[in-house]
């Protein structure tokens, strides 16, 4: 049986390791010709997914599949699909050439498509070199040359930008929209909502292994957007009781001039009740506003609002019950 | 922010490498794995140890055995077994110890690639696992064939020429070609034993020791136990069979002869490399 070429596929995916479950009951698929990121905290269960995907480790349940087939059932995988995991995969005493070409021997691909990746990651000048000494931007490089070895139409990239400095994080991502608007699948995952703003046009949100979003990626941030309002007030204990009364959500602002420096008002941020809602209350109980603004939330503030009942060891306990 | 909502879908898809046949590549998976053993240090100091301690202990046997061959006292065992089992005498110095270069090297080629990560690129390209199995224990067999006939025959020659003077063994005296063969055989086959532990272990101390506990240690232990049982467990143990290959002919005590030994050893090792593969195509990477 084969699916679409390039779309992969994940049906039920769970993952327990022990008695923690890493990935659960996770479906969604992953469409060509665009690039699609794969978003969640650490510990979310990005890179398990990606290994559960590439065949190394083994689903509790459910399945995963590229074009319809599992990766097991292909056959020279890597000239269908390019992986760069995120633990390391290299013998530190190979060169970077040996290790290309093991593996390009390995799907009959001949040596000279080794110079080829190594000159499109420019590392050819020190591809005789033992692995060992390579730097972590260095080795990534590595691992995108190895992904590219056999030009594979479906791609799958976790936590790219690690190690990179700035001009690598831009080379990649210039890479993933190209090989995108090529018509390949690119799969690519980062705990960092700045780096899928700028990079992805769909994305596939998880937290605590599972699914929390499975949209385009200006979907996602318009799911909050209306809800959120800062609100700065000399007398916040008051209007945070009058809000809540009203059934909106209050939080501490978190933002750079939260204490309300240089003699502003503190600041809250509401959300689950408009502005003109929130005006309207104030002004019933003669309470002094100083500021009332709508705010398009951040991708990554949406981000957290979104998963944050699955961050692991709670990082976004700043955020006081933003239900549904 | 940049957000691209949707990605204007391709014009064309780009042009694909063909569909690749439906089998794996066995020249393909032979040559990587050859790449691979060939392109890490280790692979050549292995080799190196593994000659040097085996001619070295062997010429140094030979010359004291050569300086002292009229004094009454030292070395009878050893002159009374290079009459009745020439080939155990030539090769027990050096190989007893040189062997254990060769586990190193069995137990690094597939306990490297898990302390290293390298594990994840090799199943990557090989996902079915158990055909980069088969050939890593081809090309590594292959290898310790070619070692150990080289080291063995240079052995004997070294061992035989120092020794000369007094005693006339060669490649004619009946049994010794056999059991020079058989030991060779053995050498090879203790190779893929020791892979086959490592890729059960996958952490190369662990898995050294295991291999000396039961090649060098083991032994030792059941000899201490009498009775007709702990005799048969100490004959059919798989270094001890292996080794019976290097007798030149069947010696008073065995319970096995030289060929059954080998074949016990060797069905040791199949075992050990079904449960190597089980593992390797079970487990998580
Ligand atoms: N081999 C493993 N054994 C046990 N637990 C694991 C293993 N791999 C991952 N985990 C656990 O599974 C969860 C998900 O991890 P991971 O997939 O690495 O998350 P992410 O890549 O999103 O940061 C984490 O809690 C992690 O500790
Ligand atoms: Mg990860």
């Amino acid at each position: 049986m084969t699916g679409p070429p390039g779309l992969i596929e994940a049906r039920e995916l769970t993952k327990r390791f022990g008695d923690k479950i890493a990935v659960d009951h996770l479906t969604f698929t992953v469409a060509p010709g665009r690039v699609t990121g794969f978003l969640g905290p650490n510990g979310a269960g990005k890179s398990t997914t990606m290994r559960l995907i590439c065949g190394l480790d083994r689903p509790s349940a459910g399945t995963a599949t590229i074009g319809g087939l599992a990766y097991r059932e292909l056959r020279r995988p890597l000239r269908t699909v390019g992986a760069l995991l995120e633990a390391k995969a290299v013998h530190p005493g190979r060169s970077a050439r040996n290790h290309l070409l093991v593996l390009a021997q390995t799907q009959g691909l001949p040596a000279s498509r080794v110079d080829e990746v190594l000159d499109l990651v420019g590392l050819r000048d020190v591809a005789g070199k033992r692995t060992g000494g390579f730097s972590l931007g260095m080795g990534q490089r590595l691992g995108i040359a190895a992904a590219m070895l056999g030009d594979p139409r479906v791609l799958l990239l976790d936590e790219p930008g690690n190690g990179l400095d700035p001009e690598g994080i831009r080379w990649v991502r210039t890479f993933m929209r190209q090989l995108a608007a090529e018509g390949r699948t690119v799969f690519v995952s980062s705990h960092l909502m700045s780096e899928m703003s700028v990079l992805a046009d769909h994305l596939v949100v998880i937290g605590r292994g599972r699914l929390i979003a499975d949209c385009p990626t200006s979907e996602f941030l318009q799911r909050s957007s209306e809800r959120s309002v800062l609100v700065r007030a000399p007398d916040t204990a008051r209007l945070r009781e009058l809000v809540t009364a009203g059934g909106g959500t209050v939080r501490d602002d978190d933002g750079p001039d939260r204490a309300g420096g240089n003699g502003a008002a503190p600041a809250l941020v509401v959300t689950g009740m408009d502005a003109p809602r929130i005006g309207e209350l104030a002004a019933s109980e003669r309470l002094v506003l100083h500021e009332l603004t709508p705010r398009l939330p951040s991708l990554e503030e949406a981000f957290m609002e979104l998963t944050a009942g699955s961050v692991e060891f709670g990082q976004a306990s700043q955020q006081v019950g933003s239900a549904s | 922010m940049t957000v691209t909502p949707q990605a204007a879908p391709p014009p064309q898809a780009a042009p694909y490498p063909p569909q690749a046949p439906a089998h794996d590549s066995w020249p393909g998976l032979l040559r990587a794995e050859w790449t691979k053993i060939r392109s890490v240090r280790s692979t050549i100091w292995s080799l190196l140890a593994f000659v040097v301690v085996a001619v070295g202990f062997s010429a140094l046997l030979a010359t004291v055995l050569s300086n002292d061959w009229n004094s009454p006292s030292g070395g009878v065992g050893a002159r009374v077994q290079l009459h009745t089992d020439p080939t155990s005498t030539i090769y027990g110095a050096g190989f007893s110890l040189g062997q254990l270069a060769l586990c190193v090297l069995g137990v690094l080629v597939m306990t490297s690639e898990y302390t290293t990560g390298a594990i994840r690129s090799s199943l990557l390209a090989v996902p079915r696992r158990l055909p980069m199995l088969a050939a890593k224990g081809a090309v590594l067999a292959v290898l310790d064939l070619i070692a150990s006939a080289v080291t063995v025959f240079a052995v004997f020659f070294v061992f035989t020429s120092i020794i000369s003077s007094h005693i006339s063994i060669t490649l004619g005296t009946p049994g010794v070609l056999r059991g020079t063969i058989g030991g060779i055989l053995y050498l090879t086959v203790i190779g893929l034993f020791a892979m086959a532990i490592g890729g059960l272990i996958r952490h190369t101390a662990g898995a050294v020791s295991t291999v000396i506990g039961i090649v060098f240690v083991a032994p030792i232990l059941l000899q201490l136990i009498p009775g007709t049982i702990a005799n048969h467990i100490y004959g059919y143990w798989p270094s001890v069979a292996g080794q019976l290959a290097g007798q030149t002919t069947e010696q008073p005590g065995n319970v096995l002869s030289p060929w059954e030994g080998l074949g016990v050893f060797c069905l040791w090792t199949v075992a050990a490399l079904v449960a190597c593969g089980a593992v390797l195509a079970h487990r998580d990477a």
